[in-house]
């Protein structure tokens, strides 16, 4: 991105001054080094969505932001339905509460390395990841409508997991205000065998080290030590979620101009939060939540299986659970004022600061945990959220590295066999249903998360705690 | 203009073009660039016939939706397309597609399409007077 025209508020701040029909400014968290490498992209799109009706303070952009469809991924708005506010598909994305769980094992990376091979193999064998996986589960109408309006509390009374989960999952496990009603029968059939599969992409299941402890005190909080292995999580809504994202997004394109919003770009399609089409999407959209705090449960249960039977002494409580394609109504202060505020991040983690009253009493005082999956090969990171978040984007961000070469370039550049050979050179077991798309996921194809990590901790926006580095990667 | 398909850069996805003498047949030929992005096309056996409609308000949304019903049977009925014939008349589209089961150990098909966005959504004339359909699908 040319830097000619920002203001550099900070080290690692710089404002988009309000220019043409922008009603708020934009900022973007980044190092000077990510922002020459950032698309041009984000300064178009992040200047977009800061003219959306109802946008408060400013647009903001994470350092990992990148060309998305309407919103940049890594953008963070909030918008006021008093001050004709809109809610938008695109600024949620298609993977709707896509995110990541990490759950502790109790047991240490040299007793994971005994049994690296066969515990690589079980969960290969366990967890359904790719194209066409289908889940052991398969929903009809009125367990649909159970899972979609209890999520992850509705997969605990299921059998899978403990209640001990829910309490450190965001929304306790469970969205309010879901409307299963407001899904299409379409999205549910899409859904129908999907629950408990990892999906495809950029989704995986890794068992990570604890490499090295940044902070020490929040990693106490955490339950973190260097030499702990934990496993994480990454995947979404699978395909209920991307129905809604696609039909609610075709639905907001073509009745703005009735609502009398001009979209600079259909891309960018919304709706007031306060009309009909809003509401339904909101309550869609929060069923499509809980779809995926269900799913990530569902899976969290298979993990615990396979190490029962792998390493019977290990014991996998959750360490967190965080969305990072979100809508999601909180209070926030603004000049002063308590308002209600329908927060998107999209390919932004929430990130609240110690002290705040929906985080579990353990971890109240250290902040929330904020979950970075990094790509296949690489490291992830723990941060915590920052005091200083919430005046720099409303309690956001980052959530993860960002891709650096496009899928073409990567499978042009890597043959995913030899990924797969370098990386077990290096100690890491790769587990895939699709050479290809190891290829397209090489480590190489994504920015460095590393730098991404330290950009968000130098703009105040969350604390670095642990990195993980990885033993196994199953990958969808 | 011969009809063809290929994939345009994006950095997060992946973007489908096709070409073709009219927009159904650039239509055809983009919904072949989205199984190109699972898996080549030209090796697939497709063998089972299924139906598809769709209506939208004007041609972009048409092609957004006739994308998204594709990956929408892809999806549910665990299947891969290898040949499309479209029909288009007046915003209504109807099209068959001969589709194969996925096959994992054959194809290993790389990456399931999660929609079609409205980003890069293009249905234009070309100055030869062929068709171009394109937009960028979210994987």
């Amino acid at each position: 991105m040319e830097l000619g025209g920002l203001t550099r508020l900070a080290e690692c701040a710089w404002q988009i001054p309000m220019q043409g029909p922008m009603r708020v400014p934009a900022v973007i968290y980044a190092t000077e080094t990510l922002m020459r490498e950032m698309d041009e992209k984000v300064r178009e799109q992040i200047s977009n969505v800061a003219a959306l009706p109802g946008i408060v303070r400013a647009a903001y952009a994470m350092p990992d932001a990148h060309w998305g469809y309407g919103f940049p991924i890594g953008g963070v708005a909030l918008f006021d339905p008093r001050e004709g506010g809109v809610v938008s598909a695109g600024g949620v994305g298609f993977d709707i509460s896509c995110g990541v769980r990490c759950l502790h094992t109790g047991v240490r990376s040299e007793d994971v390395r005994a049994v690296q091979r066969e515990l690589a193999d079980a969960l290969y064998a366990r967890i359904p990841a790719g194209v066409g996986s289908t889940g052991s589960l398969s929903l009809r109408s009125r367990d649909m409508d159970a899972m979609l309006g209890g999520g992850a509390r509705w997969a605990v009374e299921q059998g899978y997991g403990e209640a001990a989960d829910l309490e450190r999952t965001e929304e306790h496990g469970t969205m309010a205000g879901a409307d299963p009603h407001a899904v299409s029968p379409e999205a549910k059939r899409r859904q129908r065998d999907e629950l408990g599969t990892l999906g495809s992409g950029n989704h995986y299941l890794e068992v990570q080290e604890v490499a090295a402890i940044l902070a020490p005190v929040q990693a106490r909080a955490f339950g973190l030590a260097a030499g702990d292995v934990v496993v994480s999580i990454h995947c979404g809504s699978r395909g209920l979620g991307h129905q809604i994202g696609t039909e609610f997004l075709k639905r907001m394109a073509i009745e703005a101009p009735r609502h009398g919003i001009a979209l600079p770009d259909r891309e960018l399609a919304c709706a007031p939060i306060d009309s009909p089409l809003g509401e339904e999407y909101l309550g869609a959209m929060r069923a499509a939540i809980n779809c995926a705090l269900a799913n990530r449960q569902v899976l969290t249960q298979l993990v615990r299986e396979v190490f029962a039977d792998v390493l019977p002494q290990a014991r996998l409580p959750l360490l967190y659970d965080v969305s990072h394609n979100t809508c999601k109504l909180e209070t926030h202060e603004v000049d002063g004022r308590t308002r209600r505020l329908y927060v998107h991040r999209k390919g932004a983690t929430r990130a609240f600061g110690p002290g705040h009253p929906d985080l579990p009493e353990a971890l109240r005082d250290a902040g929330q945990p904020v979950l970075i999956g990094g790509s296949m090969g690489t490291s992830s990171w723990v941060l915590a959220g920052a005091a200083s978040g919430e005046a720099s984007a409303f309690a956001s961000a980052c959530h993860g590295a960002g891709r650096a070469l496009s899928r073409h370039q990567a499978a042009k550049r890597w043959r995913g066999r030899e990924v797969v050979d370098e990386l077990a050179r290096a100690g890491i077991l790769i587990r895939s249903p699709s050479i290809r798309g190891v290829a397209e996921e090489a480590p190489g194809a994504y920015k460095d998360v590393g730098t991404v990590v330290d950009a968000a901790e130098r703009a105040g926006l969350a604390v670095k705690v642990a990195r993980l580095a990885p033993l196994v990667c199953v990958k969808g | 203009m011969s009809a063809r398909w290929e994939h345009f850069e994006h950095s997060a996805d992946v973007g489908v073009r096709g070409y073709g003498a009219t927009p159904a047949e650039a239509f055809e030929q983009a919904a072949l660039a989205l199984t190109a992005v699972l898996v080549d096309p030209a090796t697939l056996v497709p063998r089972e016939r299924i139906v598809l409609h769709c209506t939208a308000p004007d041609r972009e949304l048409l092609l957004a939706t006739w994308l998204d019903a594709v990956i929408y049977e892809m999806a549910v009925r665990r299947v891969l397309f290898g040949r499309f014939e479209v029909n288009i008349d007046d915003g209504e589209l109807d099209a068959t597609g001969w589709a194969e089961p996925v096959d994992r150990e054959r194809h290993h098909p790389a990456v399931e399409v999660k929609g079609a966005t409205l980003t890069a959504l293009e249905v234009r004339e070309q100055p030869d007077g062929g068709w171009l359909a394109q937009c960028v699908v979210d994987v």
